[in-house]
């Protein structure tokens, strides 16, 4: 198994989430991640879905959400060409003593303090699954109290853009 | 002439006054609808739009939420509405007109329990990809998601089963959305549409105009083939030696069958056509091989297992067609056409995929393939027939009489077909009787073959005849039903014997659920667990007796003497559907038969006879 990251322009019409779960529950294939927002265009939603599946399967997978009438397109980024980011928010045990080593690592990962109380900090973090993923084992022995975690977004590099041939 | 006026004028025998499928084109035209806007109701912009879709004919039931849409309903000129007695007969027959027709069906429903009754037609029509709308009546909208009386999320229930739906939230939407729906269904891989609209949008007051602007940005459906691929495809068939073309029922909707013909003359290569296929290329056809798949013809299976070349057109390699997909034709190449891309290297893995009309492929790939055998010669195709008229002499469609002496159920299929003749539309419910009727029945013309192929629906047959005799209503339409069955639907009689349909019903009753009895036969050592109906033991219910309830002629056949007789009788009985109580033994069983789970080497041709394909193989 290998994972996809898929970029799948959606209509932004209500049921849409609906029925690209659906799909993706009745055909059995698994759904990673998922990250929902909106475009440049208002008539237009973007998903960013990561499915873990054989090439095969992938082929069937986009083929079947091809047939999606709510979807537009779906373009494969691969981690090469393109830029992909989580969004992580982590609150960690940290009172004065263990503070300043807490610091040390969010500096480290470029990640910010966005909540401070005297026991705890919040923790904002971006990068990839790979990156937040390093910074939780460091976090780890301090006391994770409390992880949320966005799906993936991902765009591709260079100057090209795939909703700029969206038919409308 | 609309459904009201129609029913009184109905006389209490069940005779229709004029209320004729035939005197449908008869009525006066209105008007078409002006492009400026006029004010309307949700309701009158719905009934309107469907006109503009020249819309005939309407299955359905009112209830509380579509009520709105039925006052208009009763004014229209243009569409007739078929009161039904069930939702599921409804969708039913609005998949039989489609299928007998090749328009649009159009069923009718109201929110809640009528809507959830469209499920299964839909899920059928889902599967056979059968062109169907479904209008159905919603809660108001500010009652929506509170648990109303009669609501239910029909939309969410049948995202899986439909190819696209609708909940209208906006009166103004409705001539947009009844044009996309129609679009939807008719076009690219047909399908099954369900438009939801709240009771208040209906009751609204909104602006109409025709045409609306459609807005699919994400449906393009691909209809013409890419010509390397079409290439591609005529260099292996100028190639192989074993070629099989390989018929489903996407040549029937893309009417590409004069087309098929034409490159199945043209190469001389054996033609198999599917269940959902059957009557696409004429049975008397020399080159026609028959149905492949777990009740096939073991010429046709057992050319598709020898082949080096499959033609795959319209068709999906269904698991009932390849049987253990792992060994399934393993020295085949595949060509596979099809208007659908998800379903190309789906099961099979494709060697060549044409996306496209199957009418436009099939007509590329004729002039493709003249310019290969130009170049490289006609193929010597002589061994492959020498092996498959082998196959055809040794193992030929066939039956055994009961040896208890009871009527024969394939001897009554047969008959019916030979009296009957390939004009007739013949449907068929699920298990036993549906694959003799595909076996026995010769058929020359698509939409003549109407049945539940994906979903296998008990009980499609009696309102899917009674949906195709109003798309057809100069044609004799034939159910042959099973008791069980005809159990499951046969209320729609009333429905035919009032709005004047006047099918036929040949109910094949051997008194159990024979298909299931057949498995537990073959693979349950003969436990027959609830599968003897009491149809036989106690004639409860008598067919006959209840036919006549319903406002038909009822007939019974027991013996083999009568069943001509009783055949022509029926023929005769043109002012009411008539039912025929064919009593035929228990113990006939559906051969060929490929086991569930095996490869189609296993195929058995009769019970305890498998045709030993390694003694002769062809010889390349």
């Amino acid at each position: 198994m290998s994972t996809h990251t898929l970029s799948v322009l959606v209509e932004n019409v209500p049921g849409v989430l609906a029925r690209v779960a659906g799909l993706f529950s009745r055909r059995g294939f698994n759904i990673e991640s998922l990250a929902v927002g909106p475009t440049e265009n208002s008539e237009v939603s973007r998903m960013t879905i990561v499915v873990a599946v054989e090439e095969l399967p992938l082929e069937q997978v986009t083929k079947q959400l091809n047939k999606l009438v709510n979807v537009i397109k779906i373009v494969e980024l691969e981690p090469g060409t393109s830029v992909q980011r989580e969004l992580l928010l982590v609150k960690v045990r940290a009172d004065a003593t263990v503070r300043s080593q807490v610091l040390e690592t969010v500096q480290l990962f470029r990640a910010k303090v966005v909540d401070v109380s005297p026991e705890a900090l919040t923790i904002e973090a971006t990068g990839t699954g790979d990156k937040l993923s390093a910074l939780l084992r460091m976090l780890e022995p301090y006391g994770v109290r409390e992880i949320v975690q966005s799906g993936m977004v991902a765009v591709g590099r260079g100057p090209r853009s795939i909703t700029a041939s969206t038919p409308r | 002439m609309t459904s009201a006026t129609s029913r009184s004028e109905t006389k209490p025998g069940g005779t229709p006054a004029a209320a004729s499928p035939a005197q449908l084109g008869n009525r006066p035209k209105p008007a078409p609808p002006a492009g400026t806007p006029v004010r309307v109701t949700g309701a009158q912009s719905l009934v309107r739009s469907l006109e503009a879709m020249n819309v005939e004919v309407v299955f359905g039931i009112p209830g509380g939420t579509i009520l709105p849409a039925y006052d208009p309903l009763l004014d229209s000129t243009k569409v007739r509405h078929v009161l039904v007695r069930h939702e599921q007969g409804a969708g039913h027959a609005a998949t039989g007109y489609a299928q007998a027709t090749g328009k649009v069906g159009v069923c009718m429903a109201t929110s809640g329990p009528g809507a959830t009754n469209l499920v299964t037609p839909l899920a059928d029509a889902n599967m056979d990809s059968v062109p169907v709308v479904a209008i159905t009546g919603q809660q108001s909208r500010p009652l929506i998601g509170t648990d109303a009386f009669q609501e239910a999320d029909i939309c969410g229930i049948t995202m899986p089963v439909t190819k696209h739906n609708f909940l209208v939230t906006d009166p103004v939407d409705i001539p947009r959305v009844i044009a996309e729906a129609f679009h939807l269904a008719s076009t690219g891989r047909p399908g099954p549409v369900l438009v939801d609209i709240p009771k208040d949008v209906l009751q609204e007051n909104t602006s109409f105009s025709w045409p609306p602007e459609m807005r699919l940005p994400g449906y393009r459906p691909t209809l013409r083939p890419h010509g390397k691929q079409v290439r591609e495809a005529a260099r292996l068939v100028a190639e192989a030696r074993r070629p099989v073309l390989y018929v489903g029922g996407g040549v029937i909707k893309a009417q590409a069958s004069e087309q098929l013909k034409q490159l199945a003359e043209l190469t001389g290569i054996p033609v198999v056509t599917t269940l959902m296929a059957r009557g696409s290329f004429p049975d008397s056809h020399p080159q026609h091989l028959g149905m492949p798949g777990m009740h096939g013809s073991v010429a046709a299976v057992a050319a598709m297992q020898r082949a080096d070349l499959l033609v795959a057109l319209g068709a999906r390699f269904d698991d009932r067609v390849t049987g253990q997909l792992s060994s399934f034709a393993p020295e085949a190449k595949i060509v596979h056409a099809d208007i659908d891309p998800a379903e190309i290297s789906k099961n099979r893995k494709a060697d060549v995929p044409i996306v496209g009309d199957c009418a436009e492929i099939i007509t590329e790939l004729i002039d493709a393939v003249k310019a290969e055998t130009d170049r490289l010669g006609e193929p010597d195709l002589a061994p492959w027939w020498t092996q498959i008229d082998a196959w055809r002499q040794t193992f030929p469609a066939g039956y055994e009489w009961p040896e208890d002496g009871t009527l024969s159920p394939q001897y009554v299929i047969e008959r019916i077909g030979q009296l009957v003749g390939p004009d007739a539309v013949y449907t068929a419910g699920v298990g036993q009787h549906q694959m003799w009727a595909a076996q026995f029945i010769k058929y020359e013309n698509p939409r003549t073959w109407l049945n539940s192929g994906g979903l296998g629906t008990m009980g499609y047959a009696v309102p899917a005849a009674m949906g195709a005799k109003f798309g057809v209503p100069d044609k004799q339409v034939w159910a042959i039903d099973g008791d069980g069955c005809f159990q499951m639907t046969n209320q729609e009689l009333a429905t035919c014997a009032i709005e004047g349909a006047p099918i036929k019903v040949a109910v094949i009753n051997n008194g159990n659920l024979g298909m299931v009895r057949q498995w537990q036969n073959l693979f349950y050592a003969e436990r027959y667990s609830n599968t003897d109906l009491g149809t036989h033991k106690h004639r409860i219910p008598d067919f006959t007796l209840l036919a006549e309830a319903l406002g038909c002629a009822g007939l019974r056949c027991e013996t083999k003497d009568e069943v001509d007789e009783v055949i022509r009788r029926a023929m005769e009985i043109n002012d009411r559907p008539v039912v025929i109580d064919f009593v035929v033994g228990k113990d006939a069983q559906v051969w060929p038969m490929v086991a569930a789970g095996t490869g189609n080497d296993e195929i058995m041709a009769a019970r305890g006879i498998r045709p030993l394909f390694d003694d002769d193989e062809v010889s390349q």
